[in-house]
């Protein structure tokens, strides 16, 4: 039996149990997740269904370009983020800080075009209240479009930033040499939480921004 | 194989090439759905769109987030969060979904 690691809290029998157990409280964190994110989904599905038409032409004054762009921006940035978690298993030091942070970066592109695209609607008097402007018959459920649109990309960017300071946590605990092939749950818990961000994208994508461009 | 056990300890290593074969489905799939989007399939363009998505989720979190090589103990919580939003989601739907059925009754 090997030498007991001092990365192993008194709590646990050896590094696998820390390490399951690290993994699994991030894994039932991100159910709570799925439950917040999921209620907002159901907002938005009752409301398109009520509202087809207006939910339909609303949607046509999103960017399609731009947001298909940044769905492929976030799956690179996950792709990095997996080559972080690899490196910290293999315990190749300066790769972890190089990758985590292009994760990072990425993520911080994400989010400048993401700026851009709600600075064009703000721009465009798209956001609810008493400035909204909406050419057409339609301005009522168009209001309530663009309040679901804004707060579940507001919530989705809000948890990208979150996850940009994690990141940053971690880029500075890598730098001290903190995590090794022996311990690194921190990366690959980090990594967990980073990939959930992305399929939360990979959601809002379709259904913000896709399903009516055919009209 | 391309996966490989460290001597240390239990956790499973996935090699780059599963995480790069993963990464370039995904961005197929993502101009698949954008490509597909422009056709006119009537009701099928959210089927379409939400299957690939739902594809694409699946690919993440089994090889990005190493479900597949989870233990059941993690497949059991996550297929119980999704089971429950699946109740979430039915039963908010049955019930707004059918209240035009009723039209009239109890206003």
């Amino acid at each position: 039996m090997a030498a007991v690691p001092r990365t192993l809290a008194e709590q646990f029998e050896d590094a696998e149990q820390q390490r399951e157990a690290g993994s699994f409280g991030m894994w039932v964190f991100l159910i709570t997740e799925i439950m917040f994110f999921g209620g907002l989904f159901l907002s938005y599905t009752i409301y398109r269904i009520t509202y087809a038409g207006a939910f339909a032409d609303a949607s046509l004054h999103l960017d399609v370009t731009l947001g298909t762009v940044n769905t492929v921006v976030l799956i690179c940035s996950s792709f990095t983020m997996t080559l972080a978690v690899h490196s910290a298993q293999t315990g190749r030091q300066r790769l972890l800080l190089l990758f985590l942070l292009t994760t990072m970066l990425i993520g911080l592109v994400f989010l400048g075009i993401k700026f851009v695209e709600w600075s064009h609607e703000i721009e465009e008097n798209l956001v609810p209240g008493h400035g909204f402007i909406y050419p057409g018959s339609y301005t009522q459920p168009a209001k309530l479009f663009f309040s679901l649109y804004f707060l579940m990309t507001g919530v989705h960017a809000l948890h990208l930033f979150i996850g940009m300071g994690v990141l940053a946590v971690l880029l500075v605990q890598s730098w001290l040499g903190r995590f090794s092939p022996q311990y690194h749950t921190p990366i690959e818990i980090a990594g967990l939480y980073w990939h959930f961000v992305d399929i939360v994208w990979l959601f809002l994508y379709p259904l913000l921004y896709l399903i009516d461009v055919y009209h | 194989m391309s996966i490989t056990e460290s001597a240390s300890m239990k956790e499973t290593i996935v090699s780059r090439k599963v995480y790069l074969g993963v990464f370039v489905a995904l961005l197929i799939l993502t101009l698949s759905t954008y490509g597909i989007a422009f056709v006119d399939l009537g009701p099928g363009n959210v089927a379409v769109a939400l299957a690939i998505a739902i594809g694409k989720a699946l690919l993440v979190a089994l090889f990005f987030m190493h479900l597949r090589y989870s233990p059941k103990l993690t497949w059991v919580v996550t297929g119980g969060g999704l089971f429950w939003l699946g109740i979430l989601l039915a039963l908010t739907l049955s019930d707004y979904l059918t209240r035009g059925w009723l039209a009239g009754v109890g206003k």
